[in-house]
């Protein structure tokens, strides 16, 4: 099972689904912003499983992934950000009360 | 005494095993992360997920990945996202609905995207595509970073004005109106 690429993938394939379903159902900012965390994550899986079972891929993976850090990390300040600055205009975290567009 | 070569009594050797156990866990700790109903707790749920993973990468063999895990998603996402939590969370909002009303649309959809990809996994070698792919990307990174590198540059500068003028103007607009 640790010899097949197929293991790591579908398990981050499965990640990833979690975290689309997290993105699409939750109702708080936050826990949206967490489920593209478990979405990031499960990019990164894929790409150091590549990194290990292909041979050509070695060496890039792991900068691959290093990078991806870096830009989620990137990504959480900037959107926990966002989030906080709209807090604080609208009182709330859920984003489905955030409708002063709408009308 | 010798450690016997695989786990007594289930049979699995030793390193899959842990490869169940880290995901398991982490596939676990990814489903408490969206259903739970205290988001402190999915904050905590989400930490376990992240470690596990950090599990995962040393037992594929990219331990400074695993360590570069635990020091940025744990050490600093993490703490990051429990302080935007307690910044933003109200009393009553815990027991308010966790879910929007598309909820039941996306679960069918992330059930059928998980079983799409795990299809395409199974059914595609891998080894061959990789030799297509990577060279698609030389070409690419060498044009981007050789000839291009001027306007890729750019590109980071417009966007570090995007982020500070979409800050500029949040803020702008919580002075006006508060």
């Amino acid at each position: 099972m640790t010899n097949s690429l197929d293991a790591y993938l579908v398990l981050s394939g499965i990640l990833f689904s979690i975290g689309m379903f997290g993105f699409l159902a939750r109702r708080n900012a936050i826990s949206m912003l967490m489920s593209i965390e478990l979405m990031l994550n499960a990019a990164n899986l894929a790409i150091v499983a590549f990194g290990a079972f292909i041979p050509a891929l070695r060496d890039q993976a792991s900068v691959i992934a290093l990078i991806v850090i870096a830009v989620a990390a990137a990504e959480a300040t900037v959107g926990l950000a966002i989030v906080i600055a709209i807090f604080r205009n609208r009182r709330t975290p859920l984003v489905d009360e955030y409708d002063a567009m709408r009308q | 005494m010798a450690i016997p070569d695989t786990v007594p009594i289930i049979g699995l050797g030793w390193d899959d095993l842990l490869f169940v156990v880290l995901a398991g866990t982490t596939l676990g700790a990814g489903l408490l992360v969206v259903t739970l109903r205290d988001i402190i707790r999915c904050g905590l749920a989400m930490i376990v997920s992240f470690l596990s993973l950090a599990g995962i990468y040393v037992l594929l063999g990219a331990p400074l990945l695993g360590a570069a895990q635990v020091l940025v998603y744990i050490g600093a996402i993490s703490v990051l996202i429990l302080f935007a939590i307690m910044l933003t969370e109200s009393k009553d909002a815990p027991t308010r609905l966790v879910f929007q009303t598309q909820a039941g649309p996306a679960a069918i959809a992330a059930v059928v995207l998980a079983v799409v990809l795990a299809l395409t996994v199974s059914a595609t070698d891998w080894g061959a595509v990789s030799e297509r792919i990577r060279s698609a990307t030389d070409t690419v990174a060498r044009v981007l970073f050789d000839q291009y590198v001027l306007p890729f540059e750019i590109v980071s500068v417009l966007l570090l004005a995007a982020v500070i003028g979409g800050v500029f103007l949040a803020r702008r607009e919580a002075g006006g109106r508060s």
